[in-house]
């Protein structure tokens, strides 16, 4: 199955680009359907991103973060070729993870 | 798999020109005795996430106030069409950031996302927050142990609550 996290990691020198696309509802639990029944909460609570076996960036999220969420950070000490490894989990337990190469 | 480039459904995001960053008190939040430092550890912050009110949503992240700084740059829009999708990012020239969390005040929820900002990477982020109504936004960043803010209203003419 395709996965639900597109990345884009570009090394420019010492500092490396790191930009994620994650499909997912990210449903609040406050919006009802055309039943008029609530959609329950369902969204994605934490985001890793790891490269040469260490965090380098962590996301904590609420509700708030848009559908299909999108980030974008850099980091220093990686280099071309080096890879990351994106990992999500939702509040249902949902999990997905990818690796990606520095290009 | 797919990690490359190439067009997203979703990906339909105007960028307008933000252009200063107002920078508003937070008001004189009550201090907390116990600095709880929730957002210097690995754990998902569930009290945070569940405040409704701004200052009780720092409070329970950082368990202290924070101060405004020139230092943190906060850009957004001055009118976000859709408020489901506000293209929001902040920068900073602070060193030793250890983290950065946006709030969203007139939300359901106050706190939106709080990201952690280990050693070597540069404090700065762009993403993407639902808006409920026009409100203020406030960025924190917690660098060297203080917090700093910044904050912008932001217009929103269509709400980003669905429905």
């Amino acid at each position: 199955m395709a996965s639900s996290i597109r990345v884009r990691a570009t090394s420019n020198g010492d500092i490396t680009e790191v930009q994620a696309l994650i499909q997912h509802p990210m449903d609040t639990g406050l919006v009802k359907d055309s039943k008029g029944e609530l959609i329950p909460a369902h969204f994605i609570q934490q985001l890793k991103f790891e490269c040469n076996g260490r965090d380098v960036f962590v996301a904590d999220w609420g509700t708030a973060v848009s559908k299909d969420p999108y980030v974008k950070f850099s980091f220093k000490g990686a280099k071309k070729g080096d890879e990351i490894k994106i990992s999500w989990t939702d509040n249902k337990g949902g999990s997905d993870t990818t690796t990606a190469k520095i290009a | 798999m797919t990690t490359t480039t190439g067009p997203h459904p979703t990906r339909r995001l105007i960028l307008q020109g933000a252009a200063s960053v107002a920078l508003l008190g937070l008001g004189n939040l009550p201090f907390a005795a116990a600095p709880a430092r929730a957002a210097a550890n690995d754990k998902y912050p569930e009290e945070a996430f569940k405040q409704k009110r701004e200052a009780d949503a720092i409070k329970a992240l950082y368990g202290r106030t924070a101060e405004p700084s020139d230092k943190v740059k906060l850009d957004a829009p001055e009118i976000a069409e859709n408020g489901g999708v506000v293209p929001i990012s902040v920068t900073t020239t602070l060193d030793k950031v250890t983290s950065i969390s946006f709030f969203v005040a007139e939300n359901p929820f106050a706190l939106a996302a709080s990201y952690k900002i280990p050693d070597g990477t540069i404090p700065a982020v762009a993403n993407r927050l639902k808006m409920a109504r026009t409100t203020k936004l406030v960025a924190i960043v917690e660098a060297d142990g203080k917090l700093y803010s910044a904050s912008k209203e932001v217009k929103v003419t269509v709400g980003g609550c669905g429905g």
